[in-house]
């Protein structure tokens, strides 16, 4: 092989050495550029916690002292398509005049639905049998924290309650 | 008909059938038995899934406020609608069970082994997504079961370090569990697990060919990575045989009867029922997952306490680990299962395990029972305080995790004979202070209350 030929082979692997990288390089470029508006659409909406909002559940009068009655509240800004998933169950107690305390319905176990025993003043869970005193104490079973509760006030004559996420995980 | 065959001989020119595609359909495989048409009934299911999947997906409505609806429509509405849903839904549960199947005796087999660790590895990971196309589907019926197996789902994740609040927001999308959240399951049942699962089918099968279909294990024939290939490809020339069709009718026979049977059951049993609609203010609930987790639904009901978060993320991992390692912890070495008694057991181990668990996740004992009433061939002919303590025994949800007579939960302690095992100091006593998972009454009954339960607890004896 002659000396020019074989500079123009050295050339030429330099030259495909640099197109490689140059064409990797290119490629990763486009994914990223096509990555970041796709993963913050998909992503950044999660993250904005929605400030929490007091509504109204009702007037004083219609809670009797003692009673612990399931309640619902409507999410205050619900997708259009939501249907029925924009209410939140919650229990919601009256213990005196303008006292009035709100659990969330999910178990601290696994999130599902405690049934308040109106009798035995406990709330039960279907899926694993843990129990709850009144007051929200864990009573029995395998959930690890007391019922998580939602904040609630009297403003004149109404009840209200305020919004959150719900309480599934970290309380 | 000249024309004809012009027309073929100008595609297959361009298209490459007779040049390219055609010598691996008939390449040639090792003699092997019925065991090996598992993994191509597998691959069937998932082109059934695909196909009724497709359908479907021309009807169903991934919204909170018409999913529903929408199902209700194919279930009871649509030509057919019962038939396909059916389809998809003892179709997945085929492809589950082939799935298993495979790894099973792909594991037996020893086929993992040299060099076919990447057809072990990609199949693995392809029996992961199966897993979570089962789960994610199970929550498109969008019904009670589905709406509280989102929220449980996602109170597990959240028990995963550090970032467990944020699988949290991943997974429900927003303040509750809601209209954000069942799109999201939809478009990662349809378009994200779907897709990958494509390619890696595709990676699998392109594998499969790569390496040839393993040979059948002979005991004291061990692997050599050294010799293997010769090996292998001596073998292929001495009594191989094409794949299309002396191996493959085994394929499309076993596939022809297990596809028949799915359709039988289609047609017989149809779809599972919908059940009541999801609704969050609906607590009525019983979230049961479909069969292939209850396994883990009935470990979780037995972890204690202390280790449960350690079950809920270290088992699954701990599994996933395992399988991905196999490969590597056995690489070679002697492949038939007559000579890997370990293997056997492991086999035998899982199986049972998971059969065990998966009867006792149908059963759950753990479940209190709501609702309950003291049967009257107990409580028929008591009187006086007894008859108000079986009337509170009830009412004070005792009977929701108690038996007796035969009804109420199995959670604390068949009471129907306890007046046998304790005395009435004893019965005031467990009453008063709980323990065992059992809660104190003692802030709740009244004194007048207690003695009626006491009185007809001490009544419950076997003469
Ligand atoms: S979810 Fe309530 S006890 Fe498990």
């Amino acid at each position: 092989m002659t000396d020019r030929a074989q500079t123009a082979t050295a050339d030429l692997l330099d030259r495909r050495a640099f197109l490689n990288r140059l064409s990797l390089l290119l490629s990763g470029l486009i994914g990223l550029v096509l990555s970041v508006p796709i993963l913050a659409y998909l992503l950044t909406p999660l993250l904005r916690r929605a400030p929490g909002v007091w509504l109204n559940i009702g007037t004083t009068d219609t809670f009797k002292v003692g009673e612990t009655v399931q309640v619902a509240i409507e999410d205050p800004s619900p997708l259009p398509w939501a249907g029925e998933t924009t209410r939140t169950a919650i229990w919601l107690r009256r213990d005196g005049q303008t006292d009035f305390t709100a659990f969330a319905v999910n178990c601290t176990h696994l999130a599902c639905p405690v049934n308040w025993q109106a009798q035995a003043k406990i709330f039960l869970c279907p899926c694993h049998g843990g129990v709850f005193y009144g007051d929200g104490r864990v009573a029995a079973g395998p959930p690890p924290r007391p019922l998580p509760r939602y904040d609630v006030r009297v403003q004149g004559a109404n009840v209200q309650v305020l919004t959150r996420r719900v309480p599934i995980g970290g309380d | 008909m000249k024309l004809l065959k012009r027309a073929w001989a100008w595609l297959d020119d361009r298209i490459g059938w007779s040049s390219a595609i055609w010598p691996i359909v008939v390449h040639p495989v090792p003699k092997v038995n019925w065991w090996y048409v598992l993994g191509s009934a597998t691959l069937i299911a998932f082109i059934v899934q695909v196909v009724t999947g497709v359908a479907l997906a021309f009807t169903y409505v991934p919204a909170p406020n018409a999913a529903y609806e929408s199902l209700d429509f194919i279930t009871n509405r649509a030509v057919f609608g019962n038939v396909v849903r059916g389809l998809h839904y003892w179709g997945s549960s085929a492809m589950v069970v082939l799935a298993f199947a495979h790894l099973a005796h792909v594991f037996l087999i020893g086929a993992f082994k040299f060099p076919r660790e990447v057809n072990w590895l990609t199949g693995v990971v392809l029996l992961g997504m199966t897993l979570a196309m089962a789960f994610t589907g199970q929550l498109l019926r969008w019904n009670q079961d589905a709406y509280w197996a989102v929220s449980l789902m996602a109170s597990m994740a959240s028990r995963v370090p550090l970032v467990g609040d944020l699988l949290v927001d991943i997974i429900i999308a927003g303040q509750t569990v809601g209209g954000a959240t069942l799109t999201r399951f939809y478009a990662t049942h349809v378009f994200l697990i779907p897709a990958a699962m494509f390619v890696l089918v595709g990676l699998h099968l392109y594998l499969v060919i790569r390496h040839g279909v393993s040979e059948m294990p002979r005991p004291g024939r061990p692997v050599n990575p050294k010799t293997y290939r010769q090996e292998y490809d001596e073998l292929l020339h001495r009594d191989g045989i094409p794949f299309w069709p002396d191996f493959a009718w085994k394929d499309v026979v076993f596939a022809l009867v297990t596809g028949s049977l799915v359709l039988l059951l289609a047609v017989v049993l149809g779809a599972p029922e919908l059940g009541p609609q999801a609704n969050p203010t609906n607590l009525e609930a019983h979230p049961k997952p479909d069969w292939y987790f209850l396994w883990l639904f009935a470990l979780l009901s037995y972890a204690p306490p202390a280790l449960e978060s350690l079950v809920i993320v270290g088992l699954p991992l701990l599994l996933g680990i395992l399988l991905v390692i196999v490969p590597f912890t056995a690489p070679a070495g002697e492949r038939s299962w007559k000579r890997r008694p370990w293997a056997v057991a492991t086999v035998v181990f899982f199986g049972l395990s998971a059969g065990a668990l998966m009867w006792q996740g149908h059963r759950s004992p753990w479940a209190p029972v709501l609702h309950a009433e003291v049967p009257a061939s107990v409580s028929g002919d008591l009187r006086g305080d007894a008859a108000r303590g079986s009337a509170l025994f009830a009412s004070e949800a005792c009977l929701a995790c108690h038996l007796v007579g035969g009804a109420g939960g199995q959670r604390g302690p068949d009471l129907t004979f306890v007046g046998d095992r304790l005395t009435r100091e004893q019965l005031i006593w467990r009453i008063l202070y709980g323990g065992n998972n059992m809660p104190a009454y003692g802030q709740m009954l009244s004194p007048d209350d207690l003695d009626a339960l006491v009185a007809f607890l001490s009544e419950r004896r076997s003469r």
